[in-house]
């Protein structure tokens, strides 16, 4: 069967609805290719041949019958921060390591009840704390395009399963970037929906005013495909908004003319790479030449955003991994009959130094005397974050950034300074504050790594997006680049 | 301002993490870095803005109060480090 597993989520079902090919089929090309590739890329925590054949025997009868839809029988792998029945589920954290979720996320029963296969979950960093895969407690993951360097984080194994072919897409999730970076260093398309599109139920928690989950996959089409599938209100989240179901690949297809985008000064920062900056002007000259007017806009208050993230994300995640004392579930310290010591060393031991370093931080920035000064202040900053993207959404439709500053760095490059790793977030941080989509799309090579071009754009304008995206990717061959391995 | 090696041992002891004599000094260096970057908050008028919590702008979502079936016992003890019959078993929490 020739490479199966390169298929788009359209081809896939094309082939699959007309029995040109079966699910199982399907589904064992990707096993294969896991099979020749993953020593090198070690993007998966576990693999589950068995359930992923079982459950495409499932999508074989559905089809059979004439049931299902566009996923039905295609091959995912989830990230290991959302919660899969029977299957451990361990955020690449010591804590979690051999926690076996008793139910599903939302987003898993909403792929499994359309057909999906699931192929195993994805490497993360710890807690989705990270943007090099690095801090996984298990081991990092490569990227495809260069096995000396990260796929970025923190989905970097969504991102790099889909970039070389283990997988036909992935589900991440995108707290500060953790979709759409990886998705830029891995050459793939990542999409971070709106805040409160996407059920969070059964995605364990990191920070949680920020946290969403998104689609990648090797082209604009099969995120807009995914994000049919796992959008909607779940009575069972709160902070999912219920809106009319839409479907996002209706605008696929038409003309971007007239669009108005505009390019942030600000966004094009200092140590940005040359070859970063070069790909981006010429992405903006392509989506000019297909009719899109491009605009100099200016965000003033970008720069205060990184320091915003980092009060914010960190206080929330210091008050989700409290949950982690050793009693209910995950890593418990026995070696000791005093609580207080059990509790410290359960954390000490569960948690490694980003998880750690995040709690301080946000135990720090909450504490009495500090409160106002750290977290009562980033708030007020998040309010003119978001105002300023509401007054420059006033005069364009979307905004075109680069996705990252930087391509794709090599491995313990940047573990010594955490600070230094922070600055990498720094184009994507601000769409999470605001709680706004984004979406990464491949804009070229630098050096032989890919570039991502990052289009953000107003609450639930995804279609606009996708759009946008796709009339891109369309006139350029970014896209349909693979990796030597 | 660097933190001191107190201030380090204080936030660790709120945050229940116990800490090596290396984490100590290793944590409070890069969070004196880390808190010297949200200096630049303070350039921010905010005396009249504002705090944003989350950007959806949802507000005291309510919803039917429906009796459903929740997880049963065994389900929810399943992943317990440590059970007695149908509870969590912990260390003692009241001195003698």
């Amino acid at each position: 069967m020739p490479e199966l597993n390169w298929l788009s989520i359209k081809e896939a079902h094309d082939q699959l609805a007309s029995k040109q090919i079966s699910s199982v089929e399907l589904t064992q090309s990707c096993l294969d290719r896991i099979d020749a590739v993953e020593d090198q890329i070690q993007s998966f925590l576990a693999i589950t041949p068995e359930i992923a054949l079982a459950q495409a025997a499932v999508a074989d009868r559905m089809l059979a019958a004439g049931e299902g839809g566009p996923l039905t029988g295609v091959p995912v792998q989830i990230k290991d921060v959302m919660c899969t029945e029977g299957v451990p589920t361990t955020c690449a954290s010591r804590m979690l390591e051999n926690f076996v979720p008793v139910y599903n996320a939302t987003v898993v029963d909403k792929l499994i009840n359309q057909g999906a296969v699931m192929l195993g979950k994805g490497n993360m960093d710890e807690f989705a704390m990270g943007s090099s895969c690095e801090n996984s407690a298990f081991h990092p993951t490569r990227n495809p395009w260069d096995l000396d360097r990260v796929p970025g984080g923190s989905s970097g194994g969504a991102a790099a399963s889909v970039a070389s072919g283990e997988t036909i897409f992935a589900l991440g999730s995108d707290t500060g970037g953790s979709v759409r970076q990886p998705a830029s260093l891995c050459g793939v398309v990542g999409l971070k929906p709106t805040y409160g599109m996407v059920s969070r139920y059964g995605l364990i928690a990191f920070a949680s005013s920020l946290d969403q989950i998104g689609p990648v996959g090797r082209s604009v089409q099969d995120c807009a495909l995914v994000l049919n599938a796992i959008a909607g209100h779940d009575p069972r989240d709160a902070t999912s908004v219920a809106r009319e179901p839409q479907d996002y690949t209706a605008t696929l297809g038409q003309d971007i003319k007239g669009l108005r985008l505009g390019v942030p000064e600000e966004y094009f920062v200092d140590g940005m790479e040359p070859g970063t900056r070069k790909a981006i002007d010429e992405a903006l000259a392509k989506l000019e030449s297909l009719g899109a007017t491009i605009k100099p806009v200016s965000l003033p208050t970008t720069r205060y955003a990184l320091a915003c993230y980092y009060i914010i994300a960190p206080s929330e995640c210091s008050a989700n991994l409290a949950r982690y004392d050793g009693v209910k579930y995950g890593y418990s310290y026995q070696e000791t009959n005093d609580m207080w010591e059990a509790l410290e060393k359960t954390r000490e031991y569960g948690f490694g130094p980003e998880a750690t370093r995040r709690v301080m931080l946000g135990t720090y920035a909450l504490s009495s005397g500090y409160y106002d000064a750290y977290y009562l202040k980033a708030q007020q900053a998040r309010t003119l974050i978001r105002q300023d993207f509401d007054r420059v959404f006033q005069e364009v439709d979307a905004l075109v950034t680069p996705t990252s500053p930087v391509t794709a760095f090599k491995i313990g490059e940047k573990t010594g300074d955490p600070v230094q790793m922070y600055l990498i977030d720094v184009c994507t941080l601000p769409v999470n504050i605001a709680g706004l989509p984004g979406l990464s799309v491949p804009c070229g090579f630098s050096d032989g790594l890919p570039v991502g071009m990052q289009l953000i754009g107003p609450h639930f304008s995804e279609d606009t997006l996708l759009r946008t995206a796709h009339a891109y990717e369309a006139a350029t061959e970014w896209s349909s680049a693979r990796p030597t391995l | 301002m660097p933190l001191e090696r107190s201030e380090v041992e204080h936030i660790a002891s709120l945050a229940r993490i116990g800490l090596t004599e290396e984490e100590v000094e290793m944590f409070g260096e890069q969070l004196s870095n880390i808190l010297e970057q949200f200096e630049v908050l303070n350039e921010l008028d905010t005396s009249d803005v504002t705090p944003t919590g989350h950007a959806s702008g949802l507000q005291s979502v309510m919803r039917e109060d429906l009796a459903e079936d929740s997880l049963d016992h065994e389900d929810v003890l399943k992943n317990a480090p440590r059970r007695e019959g149908e509870f969590f078993r912990v260390n003692a929490v009241l001195e003698e």
